[in-house]
């Protein structure tokens, strides 16, 4: 894929709408707008954002628990997300979801999850219905260090490598799942090297560059297209945020090590990069961002303004044809 | 003459059926491609099928049931045979948390074509891990349509229509019933879920029973007419939806009830059953209603250990000549 002005400044444009989406969920999540629980994307921009960049409208993905930067990078209307994060009857699951339970049919995103390692088995039924179908979609599994050590992540790639199925698995690899440091609970260095074990491609990404991300994704987009099966990549990154808003301690990650990730900020790092050479100027940059924060501003209105779901609808959608 | 054939050639008949009736279904299993499956239930359908939608799956519960929900919401039709029922518990995320509520979660965004086989129930020591019966497990799970049919005619017909329903289903044929057999035509057809059968006209006391234990009744109707008490005997077929008009009907005639299930008793198909009739046909009744199940134990493995802990005929006898006094 040959990368444009016109592909970087929209990745630029992503990163921020996710950003900008996040800070406002915080926000709101704080007011108690937002019930539940919100796991902020804020510092993993450029994985999601460099990885949807290689996809087709029609191709799919499956979430995790911190799925808000993903149902966006895939095209996700920002209002309806907000409103279900709201718990509203406009939402995409008219708030019977939320926001671990987000599903984006329109951008067949098949499920942001509240439970850690199950979107791994579920990306490859899209796969093999895409299979099946012959229509060259392929299907993207995002999820984390903390579900690479989940008994579905050996069961889905094994699976996946034998039937050659069209998925690109891409960990997400923050380095802590909740408090437990990623060295506390794995032995080797990557989980990319874990690749070798089933037979298929492994490969390590500078998860805060998006285009870095978007190189290694093309590539391993184009290889599951073409049927010769599935690829693992390793995206390091980091969460600025605690585990969920509110999150009580945050003592378990040094501030050293926060302070180190701070300076490789994604958004920061890739804007710097864009001035630099002269893809975009400063004002372009503030041009885009007052674009941004007033699709954000609308989306908080939309879902805030959004009815209640009908408490009579309560038992809708349990059943085929109801 | 209507041919006839067992329990396991009626499994094999029933997926054809489904997958000759819309060519988006496929099915995935152990060594259910060109071995035929490991109780010979799915042979033929490579032959037919072809490749593409008969695979073979590596031991990979949890991998391929996701795989087959994820498959089904995005429009293709799901088989997942998955051996024994008691292995459904490897898949149980894939199963409760993703393919039961998907459709819900979504707020009606997908369906759920996705059929989920595996033989169930107690027979001939198959110990704790081959012989359990788990529908009640499923019963109480939204959104999962639970069947449990006891012959080769209903096996047939209610499978494909489990398959080409776009709801979750969990078909459980009987593992001592699979070599049983009964007439069943050679052409395709497909069972309405949700329709009980009435097995046999009685007017003293109504028995509800499903899958093997329908076996166990049936002779005890037999024993129990020997005795002057005569028992009108229905088989549910299928769990959820539960066909309760049908045995309504029946307590009202009766004014009896006795539920047999090869399930566990504790929130179990006799509570169930027993409790709906108490609502909605207390008036009725002539005396207690009551239920028999298995001994509140796993399956143990020595034959008269697992005897012992199974509802039989005389067990069955013994409770309803009790009821009808
Ligand atoms: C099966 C399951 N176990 C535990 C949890 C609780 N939990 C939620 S998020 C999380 C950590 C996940 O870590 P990781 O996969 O690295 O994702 P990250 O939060 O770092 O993005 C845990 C343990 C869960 N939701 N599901
Ligand atoms: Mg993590």
């Amino acid at each position: 894929m040959k990368v444009t002005d016109q592909i970087k400044i929209s990745l630029f444009r992503t990163m921020l709408r996710i950003r900008q989406f996040e800070m406002a969920v915080r926000e709101h999540f704080q007011k108690t707008d937002i019930p539940g629980f919100a796991h902020l994307y804020v510092g993993e921009e450029a994985v999601a954002t460099g990885l949807c960049a290689v996809l087709n409208p029609d191709d799919y993905v499956t979430s995790t628990h911190r799925g808000h930067g993903h149902c966006i990078a895939k095209g996700a209307d920002l209002n309806r997300l907000m409103a279900e994060l709201w718990g509203r009857k406009t939402g995409y699951c008219k708030g019977r979801g939320g926001s671990m339970h987000v599903y984006a049919r329109e951008v067949n995103l098949l499920g942001t999850s509240g439970i850690v390692g199950a979107g791994l088995p579920l990306s490859l039924g899209p796969a093999i219905h895409a299979k099946l179908n012959k229509s060259g979609q392929v299907s993207v599994c995002f999820f984390g260090d903390g579900a690479a050590n989940n008994g579905t992540f050996h069961e889905s790639i094994n699976l996946a490598a034998v039937q050659k199925l069209p998925v690109v698995f891409v960990c997400e690899n923050n380095l802590y799942a909740t408090v437990t440091a990623v060295h506390e609970s794995t032995k080797t260095e990557n989980f990319a090297d874990r690749a070798a074990g089933y037979g298929i491609p492994g490969v390590i990404v500078d998860g805060n560059d998006v285009m870095d991300v978007l190189e290694k994704a093309d590539k391993a987009v184009a290889r599951a297209r073409s049927g010769k099966g599935p690829t693992l990549l390793e995206c390091k990154t980091y969460r600025h945020f605690g585990h969920y808003v509110g999150e009580p301690g945050t003592a378990y990650r040094p501030q050293e090590e926060r302070n180190e990730w701070a300076k490789r900020d994604p958004i920061r790092m890739f804007c710097t990069h864009l001035v630099e050479n002269g893809t975009i100027d400063p004002e372009g940059i503030e041009a885009i961002e007052h674009e941004v924060e007033k699709e954000i501003v609308e989306a908080v209105e939309f879902a805030g303004n959004s009815p209640l779901p009908d408490p009579q609808t309560v038992a809708q959608h349990v059943w085929s044809g109801q | 003459m209507v041919r006839e054939i067992t329990c396991t050639q009626a499994i094999a008949e029933g997926y054809a059926v489904a997958m000759r009736k819309d060519p988006s279904t496929f099915i995935v299993g152990e060594g259910i491609a060109d071995r035929g499956g490991c109780f010979g239930h799915t042979t033929g359908l490579l032959v037919e099928f072809g490749p593409e939608r008969v695979l073979d799956m590596p031991i990979s519960e949890s991998g391929f049931v996701g795989m087959c929900a994820g498959a089904a919401a995005c429009g293709s039709r799901a088989i997942a045979d998955i051996m024994y029922v008691d292995f459904t518990t490897l898949a149980m995320d894939q199963i409760i948390n993703q393919a039961a509520k998907l459709r819900y979660m979504s707020g009606g965004q997908y369906e759920m074509p996705l059929t989920i086989v595996g033989v169930s129930g107690a027979n001939r020591s198959g110990g704790p891990h081959h012989s359990q019966s788990l529908h009640p497990l499923f019963m109480n799970i939204p959104g999962i349509l639970v069947v449990l049919p006891s012959n080769a005619y209903d096996l047939k017909g209610l499978l494909a229509a489990a398959i080409l329903t776009n709801d979750l289903a969990l078909v459980l044929p009987h593992r001592g019933l699979l070599n049983a057999r009964c007439g069943v035509p050679e052409k395709d057809y497909v069972l309405p879920l949700g329709e009980a059968r009435v097995i046999r006209e009685g007017k003293d006391v109504s028995i509800v029973a499903a899958g093997m234990m329908l076996h166990h009744a049936a002779e005890a109707a037999d024993k129990l007419s020997d005795r002057g008490i005569s028992v009108e005997l229905i088989d549910p077929r299928t769990l959820v939806p539960l066909d309760e008009n049908t045995i309504l009907k029946s307590v009202k005639k009766t004014g009896r009830l006795v539920v047999v299930d090869e399930g566990y008793s504790n929130c179990g198909v006799g509570a169930e059953i027993i409790a709906r009739v108490q609502e909605k046909a207390f008036d009725f009744l002539d005396a207690p209603m009551q239920r028999i199940h298995p001994v509140s134990a796993p399956i143990p493995f020595s034959p008269v250990l697992e005897h012992a802990l199974l509802p039989d005929l005389d067990k069955i006898v013994d409770v309803v000549m009790k009821v009808a006094r």
